[in-house]
């Protein structure tokens, strides 16, 4: 939800149906609701209703609250059973009270239909904002949208800045998802086995079509008390958005020559990178370190059993997948 | 004080220079960024406009020289440039003409051009930009290229030049084909091209290859090519692969270089840079780079292999100074790992010759 022209269907378009950035200028204003389905991780169904957001579309959804026909009212409808709101405020909008006003009476409704409801907000358009001033800015909003979701309705929220431009999407909507899959605890556990047996730098798990970052795993996450000084730190922090970034940019060019990408192993002078097809909806990325002195086969050698060894865990992870959800 | 800068940067000789000319607004500068800068098409909208001639130097297979030329200036002045040094000194004029806007002065401009540069160097080679064509319809496009080259001609034919070999290309910098144009230009000042060629051809063959292009990694420009035609399409998938093995490598960067790395990444990347900054960060920009170049050398090679779900292969090896080898393959599934290790026993040679090569160029 948010308000028109703040760019909710951009941002759909960029993460669900591989539009790249300019390609979002030709999307018209969406009417009424627009709902899209996605299989995400074979037994997950992801349901997307994106709201247009004209002033007539707003009020129809919020306002029919006091009629007698409670249960058929669209409210009603838009607001039931809902998993997660992501409300989408435009960093450029001049009427920052009414977008707040807004924001009030969707919760508002949200409590009314379903107070377990998980509630994002993004920030959004913030490359319009010169750069030494993106944080100020984004911790002003946040701060006063908490505060409101918090003191008048009990909720409590998640903010993002977010921008079309640049990798920030992808973070804001991998954690978006991530707190919807369920059984996330499961991969983290067998990808912390996976890591003691290949002992990578890092392993990264990737959704198949989004390629939004399910879950991650370092040598120096399980024991963090004996390395104080954590050289993962001193990696690039946003580095998974970046990953997404390049891939799905490299995905949309290999299309060109009418095939799909399946897999790439990266020699670089810094570390080795595999990357390859867990399963049928995951993707994995093992980032070795580069023995600098060993001999020259280690590489190849390196090579082949980390590509075993993910052959392996591919059986243990299709199974994961497949199992129903408890 | 501007002169004697000049004349400094003539110098440099090689002939391996390009001398950027055209008139006011026809995209010079916006050429040279996107090419040379990676700066994002949409960007080179706020640019100023180019007061004084700039130099820039490409430490590539060949050192590469572009000279751009304020649009406005008048020719006939001698009093403010050393024209005849300037030609002599360069391996290639390119002329830029905006295709969008009425190009008939332009070409005016370009005959007395040609009819000076040809006199003064008779080996120069004349290079027309058919420019913006991203705005012209396509079969409004050949109209446009047929019009152009029809009265370069007719306009040579009255200074009595018959005999100049001009070539047009058809560009756009919101697509890959000024890349592609800038590929051709420089590859004429290769002196080694041929062999260079052969080389491609015989690791082609022996290694399964559909095709094979020797980039520059910064700028994204091949070098040179299989004798195949090119696949405009392979081209980009090629390039834009050079972009997700830098970029990824660069991600796990280990920690001593970090810093240092950083800063020239966002310099690299940062799209929304604006242009006065950049100006500002050029010359140092430019240094770095060089400096990279060097380190690169010295570090093991970058190697990167993907594969593709209809059983396509992109192969990418990194060559000396700079450059990257890029290849498409298909391999069959049942015997990968040894046509692998036939691959890079092939390219390691293929390395080892370029080498040799680039030393005896060093003497010629």
């Amino acid at each position: 939800m948010g308000r028109s022209g703040s760019g909710k269907s951009s941002m759909r378009s960029i993460i669900f149906s591989n539009y790249s950035a300019f390609d979002t200028r030709r999307l018209g204003a969406t009417i009424d609701v627009e709902h899209s389905n996605l299989r995400f991780l074979n037994n997950m169904t992801l349901n997307l209703w994106d709201c247009g957001g004209q002033d007539v579309f707003m009020d129809n959804f919020l306002n029919n609250t006091n009629e007698n026909n409670y249960n058929n009212s669209s409210s009603a409808n838009i607001f039931k059973k809902c998993e997660v709101l992501i409300h989408v405020f435009d960093v450029e909008s001049k009427e920052v009270a009414k977008d707040i006003n807004t924001f009030k009476r969707v919760l508002e409704n949200l409590s009314k239909f379903s107070p377990n409801v998980k509630i994002f907000i993004l920030i959004h358009k913030i490359d319009l904002v010169q750069s030494n001033k993106r944080q100020e800015l984004f911790q002003l909003m946040y701060n006063n949208l908490k505060n409101i979701a918090y003191n008048e309705y009990g909720f409590k929220i998640t903010g993002f800045a977010t921008s079309i431009w640049d990798e920030s999407l992808y973070k804001a909507w991998s954690s978006i998802v991530c707190s919807l899959i369920p059984n996330v605890e499961i991969y983290e556990q067998h990808l912390a086995k996976l890591n003691e047996i290949i002992d990578a730098r890092e392993i990264i798990l990737f959704e198949k079509t989004t390629f939004l970052v399910i879950s991650s795993m370092d040598r120096f996450k399980s024991n963090t008390n004996e390395h104080t000084m954590n050289p993962t730190l001193a990696l690039d922090p946003k580095r998974f958005e970046k990953i997404s970034n390049i891939v799905k940019t490299y995905k949309q060019s290999v299309n060109k020559i009418r095939s799909n990408f399946k897999n790439l192993i990266l020699h670089g002078k810094n570390s080795s990178i595999y990357l390859d097809v867990l399963t049928s909806n995951i993707y994995i990325m093992v980032i070795m370190d580069n023995n600098i002195g060993k001999d020259e086969n280690y590489e190849v050698n390196n090579e082949s059993l980390v590509l075993e060894d993910i052959k392996i865990a591919r059986n243990l992870f299709e199974q994961i997948e497949n199992k129903p959800l408890s | 004080m501007d002169q004697s800068a000049l004349s400094g940067s003539f110098e440099v000789d090689s002939n391996a220079t390009v001398l950027l000319m055209g008139l006011r607004r026809s995209g010079k500068s916006s050429i040279c960024k996107v090419v040379f800068h990676n700066t994002q098409p949409l960007d080179t909208l706020y640019l100023e406009s180019t007061t004084k001639p700039t130099t820039e130097n490409f430490k590539s297979l060949i050192d590469l020289a572009v000279i751009e030329l304020p649009g406005q200036l008048n020719l006939f002045e001698p009093a403010l440039y050393d024209y005849e040094k300037l030609f002599t000194s360069i391996g290639a004029l390119v002329y830029v003409i905006d295709s969008q806007d009425e190009y008939l002065s332009a070409l005016q401009n370009l005959a007395v051009i040609i009819k000076y540069a040809v006199s003064v160097n008779p080996k120069i080679h004349i290079e027309v930009l058919i420019h913006k064509i991203d705005g012209l319809s396509e079969d409004f496009r050949l109209d446009t290229q047929r019009d152009i080259m029809q009265r370069v001609g007719d306009d040579l034919l009255d200074y009595g030049l018959e005999g100049v070999q001009i070539s047009f290309y058809l560009t756009s910098i919101f697509d890959h084909s000024i890349y592609e144009a800038f590929s051709r230009i420089v590859q004429k000042l290769i002196y080694e091209l041929p062999a260079l060629e052969n080389l491609l051809d015989l690791l082609m063959q022996y290694s399964n290859f559909d095709k094979v292009f020797l980039f520059d990694i910064n700028s994204k420009i091949y070098v040179a090519t299989d004798s195949s035609p090119v696949d405009i399409q392979n081209y980009e998938v090629c390039a834009e692969f050079i972009d997700v093995s830098i970029d990824l490598d660069g991600l796990y960067e280990s920690n001593s270089q970090q810093q240092q790395q950083h800063t020239q990444q966002q310099l690299k990347r940062n799209s929304i840079t604006d242009t006065f900054e950049e100006n500002i960060n050029q010359s140092q920009y430019q240094t770095s780079v060089s400096e990279d170049v060097d380190a690169l050398a010295n570090a093991k090679p970058t190697k990167c292999i993907s594969r593709l779900e209809n059983g396509t292969m992109l192969y990418l090896h990194q060559m000396i100074r700079g450059l990257a080898l890029v290849a498409v393959s298909r391999l069959e599934d049942s015997d990968e790992t040894t046509a692998l290790s036939v691959i890079d026993h092939n390219v390691a040679i293929f390395k080892k010759s370029l080498e040799k090569m680039w030393e005896h160029a060093k003497f010629r």
